[in-house]
């Protein structure tokens, strides 16, 4: 970069906090005591501590700055598109930030008497009534923190009903589509999993599923619609299949935001699912978390729902239920992520039956959309229709040297957050593509001559895709150095 | 409906374009049998202003302004504004998981900056970006010592929070990983020769907790001592950060399972927090959850990406170290603002006030009723048995707006009308003055 477009100040260029750290520099204050001091070396003789290492020391101000600094080197969906495939990264509604931080809510210790807990336990209990008729299933626990903790919970739902049955059986069946969360629960919940591969549709292939059913299979973990953006049409033959042999339908619901006031899973015999709140229902990414995934399933599996459990008394007061003998246990302690419960009603509410519906119809429409418009300068593998999101290839690029990676890393350059890259892992170079409902016309039109404008670079100026991006302050980090020789922490420079 | 960026003209424009006759066409892959022909039975759709009333009115239901003296995993104490002022930019809170490095370097390197203050403060050389909350990285703390060890038992304190161990056994019921737990002796420590007794050349690991849930601090070295004399591993389980301000960090377990709510994040009743795993640096390839590092870019500009992903679920599926997808980044992003307000001397200043208002609390109780556990340190939490059940005490504080202790009958019937109680910086020295009236009324 030349001078006159390099800025020299530092926030460019933002110092870890440790190094803005000098002795003596504070941001905190502390009001007098109202008891008698204590000496802490007294007090905890050999458990005392009288050191906290390298931790910095620096004024209200500085904290401001470095942590608004960093925020700008972030994208997010508040800066533009964010089409990540699979995470559905729509708005997340600044009302339901308010609500979270009310006073009552924020402040509500989870061990508090029920009676002072009410208007908690309320908020649980529509969520749970308004959960329960999206999806069309009987009962509900909220206590899983997120999508995978929420896949653990159900698996060990099926486990304790087969158990119960007098057999928990061995496998679980994964489609080859499936999010690497679906094996990995598996594994933990003590099943072996067995692969089951998709059809030139995209979908289950439903002979193979025939020949592989058997008295050894707990269930199957279905993704619907699944990560290539395709309803699974013959889900009741699947749902029977399994059914017939005494296994049950696991439904992860990560794709949700295709189904919500169109259809549910519970009509289509899904016996147990998960919901991300942090997907369907607005609640913020957060860099990361926190998530929110909430289990639902069918009348049969409830006596094994994760303790404790919502129940209205006979006076009409709502408490916790902790005597269930039949319990898989607890997942969580206390009752979840009750901060994300309440912003997903407060979503839910702000959108009532009309509202939800049409946001699935936008999401659906606005993938539709762009697959319309991308379909010939990008491969596409499944021509199977499309709903929530759509998964193109990268071949005709890779012609040129360019792969998905690649094309993800020039978006940014474009203003752009990229899709998801190389998932799901049976589309060869895969460019995951799910807008949602969140984007105007407008910002679809700019993604779509982006990629377009891509497609063409990779033709005629393949170099400068693979030198993207060009317009952030770093270029692309070196991510093997990284792993080879791992630095995880900061540590003060040698002295000399 | 307001969230949505469309006018009926886009809709209809963009559907022309794709050639659908109308948006139901474009869910005609759903067999018609189980497309929804109805509203969803939900409340109808609601102003902004609505909304904000029916939270206020939920808000009011809940006990608001009641001095608090509960504690037992989730900690009352003062949140910066800088906190939520900073977490707020949607810069921070509308991203995702920052896979695509050179657009997240603001979250990687408050992560990177969250995992070298963790370390820092727990004295372990490794820290991970975030798990879920302080119960389940237990779990995660004990398969990581059964891959290590190659064992595949876990010797486990009673004195951990009791729902870390009901989380703990619901994880390792079907991991073929037996559980057993040792009592604690008259001082609340965990007892020692019982340990000495249950660890084997089975045992993968010892998990206690310090300070534990009686608030009473462990002596973790001769504990350590018990497990690796064996060749077992120690976890240490810390539920209520603040202490590391004043107590000494377990330098020698090998696994420090942490919970770190009490660093700004609020109440919530119950949730979201942060948890965290924090190890020794030759463990790391078996340690669950992202981590972030520190490279280089193309021009050897320092910069912070995700690394050591081929532990995780989406690249080894089921041979992955735990099926744990997201970490709590924001939430771990309140952390790290906290522990940066109060940094090196702060912090040592809040457990100090942490520790004087809770040795006040158990002096002014003792004289009214019994405080057990009085032959080791203890933090900010204190069990206070009385001849009156505690329900009953609770029942009455309510009415003069205090939240009494957490009676404990129900975790530890042998401890009979004993409860839990908890002072903060925030506890007044008025609060709990009454409370110890009520108490002994």
């Amino acid at each position: 970069m030349s001078d006159k477009t390099a800025s020299r100040h530092v926030n460019r260029d933002e110092g870890l906090i440790f190094e803005k750290s000098s002795p003596g520099k504070a941001a905190w204050k502390l009001p007098p005591l109202d008891v008698p001091e204590v000496d802490a070396a007294q007090a905890l003789g050999a458990a005392a501590r009288s050191e906290l290492g390298n931790m910095p020391e620096v004024s209200e101000i500085e904290i401001i700055r470095h942590f608004t600094r960093l925020s700008t080197w972030n994208y997010g969906v508040d800066t533009g598109m964010y089409p990540l495939g699979s995470c559905t990264m729509k708005y997340n509604a600044r009302v339901n930030e308010v609500a979270a931080r009310l006073e009552g809510l924020a402040n509500a210790h989870p061990y508090q008497p029920e009676r002072a807990s009410q208007g908690a336990l309320r908020i649980l209990k529509t969520l749970s009534e308004c959960l329960l008729e999206i999806t069309g299933m009987d009962a509900i626990t909220l206590q899983p923190a997120a999508g995978a903790h929420g896949e653990l919970t159900g698996i060990l739902l099926i486990r304790a009903y087969l158990e119960s049955k007098g057999n928990p059986r061995k496998k679980i069946l994964i489609p080859d589509s499936a999010h690497g969360t679906n094996p990995a629960t598996a594994a933990i919940c003590g099943y072996a999993v067995e692969n089951l591969k998709s059809n030139a549709a995209g979908m289950v292939d439903v002979p193979s599923l025939a020949a592989q059913m058997n008295e050894d299979i707990a269930g199957l973990m279905l993704t619907n619609p699944n990560t290539l953006g395709v309803f699974e049409q013959e889900i009741h033959k699947i749902a029977e299949l399994l059914h017939a042999k005494g296994g049950l339908l696991y439904m992860d619901g990560a794709n949700m935001n295709a189904l919500v006031g169109k259809a549910r899973p519970g009509d289509f015999d899904v016996d147990v699912m998960h919901l991300n709140l942090h997907k369907t229902f607005s609640t913020p990414h957060g860099g990361g978390g926190p998530g929110s995934g909430p289990v639902a399933c069918k009348k049969a599996l409830e006596p094994f729902l994760p303790v404790p459990v919502l129940v209205t008394k006979p006076d009409g007061a709502l408490a916790f239920d902790y005597d269930r003998p039949s319990a898989i246990g607890r997942v969580r302690m206390f009752y979840g992520n009750f901060g994300m419960h309440v912003r997903a009603l407060a979503y839910i509410l702000a959108n009532g039956p009309d509202g939800l519906r049409q946001t699935t119809e936008d999401a659906v429409l606005n993938a539709n959309y762009i697959r319309t418009k991308l379909t010939g300068a990008y491969d596409l593998p499944y021509p199977t229709p499309t709903m929530h999101e759509v998964v193109f290839s990268d071949k005709l690029q890779a012609k040129f040297g360019i792969k998905t990676g690649d094309i993800a890393k020039r978006l940014i350059d474009y203003g752009f957050h990229p899709y998801t890259v190389s998932f799901p892992l049976v589309v060869h170079g895969a460019l995951m593509i799910e807008p949602t409902e969140s984007e105007s016309k407008e910002e679809l039109d700019l993604f779509i001559e982006a990629m377009l404008a891509i497609a063409e670079e990779a033709e005629k100026d393949p170099q400068v895709i693979l030198e993207a991006p060009h317009s952030t302050r770093l270029s692309r980090l070196d991510e093997v150095q990284a792993a080879r020789k791992p630095v995880l922490r900061w540590k003060p420079p040698a002295k000399e | 409906m307001r969230y949505l960026p469309k006018s009926p003209a886009d809709r209809q424009q963009m559907l022309r374009e794709i050639g659908a006759a109308s948006i139901d066409g474009l869910f005609s892959p759903i067999p018609p049998e189980y497309r929804l022909a109805r509203d969803l039975k939900v409340p109808r759709q609601m102003a902004e202003s609505e909304v904000m009333d029916y939270f206020r009115q939920r808000a009011g239901e809940n006990a608001t302004g009641y001095a608090l003296f509960l504690g037992a995993g989730a900690y009352d104490h003062y949140r910066p504004v800088l906190i939520d002022a900073l977490i707020s930019r949607g810069e921070f809170f509308t991203a995702y998981t920052p896979y695509q490095a050179e657009i997240a370097q603001g979250t990687l390197q408050a992560i990177f900056e969250f995992q070298s203050m963790i370390c820092e403060l727990t004295g372990m050389e490794v820290a991970n970006a975030s798990m879920y909350d302080g119960s389940t990285a237990i779990p995660e703390s004990v398969m990581m010592a059964a891959r290590l060890t190659g064992r595949s038992a876990a010797v486990v304190a009673r004195s951990l929070h009791p729902e870390h161990r009901e989380v703990l056994a619901t994880y390792a019921k079907h991991q073929g990983l037996p559980v057993s737990t040792v009592g604690f002796g008259e001082n609340g420590r965990v007892d020692l020769a019982a340990i000495e007794k249950a660890v084997t050349d089975q045992t993968a690991c010892v998990v206690i907790q310090s300070p534990n849930f009686f608030g009473t601090i462990e002596d973790a070295a001769a504990v350590a001592e018990l497990a690796h004399r064996k060749g077992a591993l120690l976890v240490v389980s810390i539920s209520e950060a603040v202490s590391l301000g004043a107590v000494k960090p377990p330098a020698e377990a090998d696994i420090v399972a942490m919970e770190a709510q009490s660093f700004g994040v609020p109440l919530g009743f119950g949730g979201p927090y942060v948890g965290v795993l924090a190890t020794r640096e030759k463990f790391v390839r078996q340690m669950p959850g992202r981590l972030v590092g520190e490279t280089r870019d193309r021009n050897g500009k320092r910069g912070f990406c995700l690394t050591l992903s081929t532990r995780e679920q989406h690249i080894r599926r089921e041979k992955a170290t735990s099926n744990i997808c997201t970490n709590q980044g924001l939430v771990a992003l309140m952390a790290t603002i906290f522990m940066t307000v109060y940094g090196r001397e702060g912090l040592k200043e809040l457990a100090r006030h942490n520790l004087a208002k809770a040795a006040y609390a158990s002096g002014a109780f003792a004289k009214k009723a019994k405080v057990l556990f009085a032959g080791a340190p203890r933090f900010n939490e204190f069990v206070v048995q009385t001849s009156e059940d505690p329900y009953a005490i609770n029942q009455r504080l309510l009415e003069q707006k205090i939240i009494g202790g957490l009676p404990l009958k129900k975790f530890y019937p042998e401890l009979g009308n004993a409860a839990l109680w908890c002072c903060t910086e925030l506890t007044t020295k008025a609060a709990i003055d009454a409370a110890v009236q009520a108490v002994s009324k």
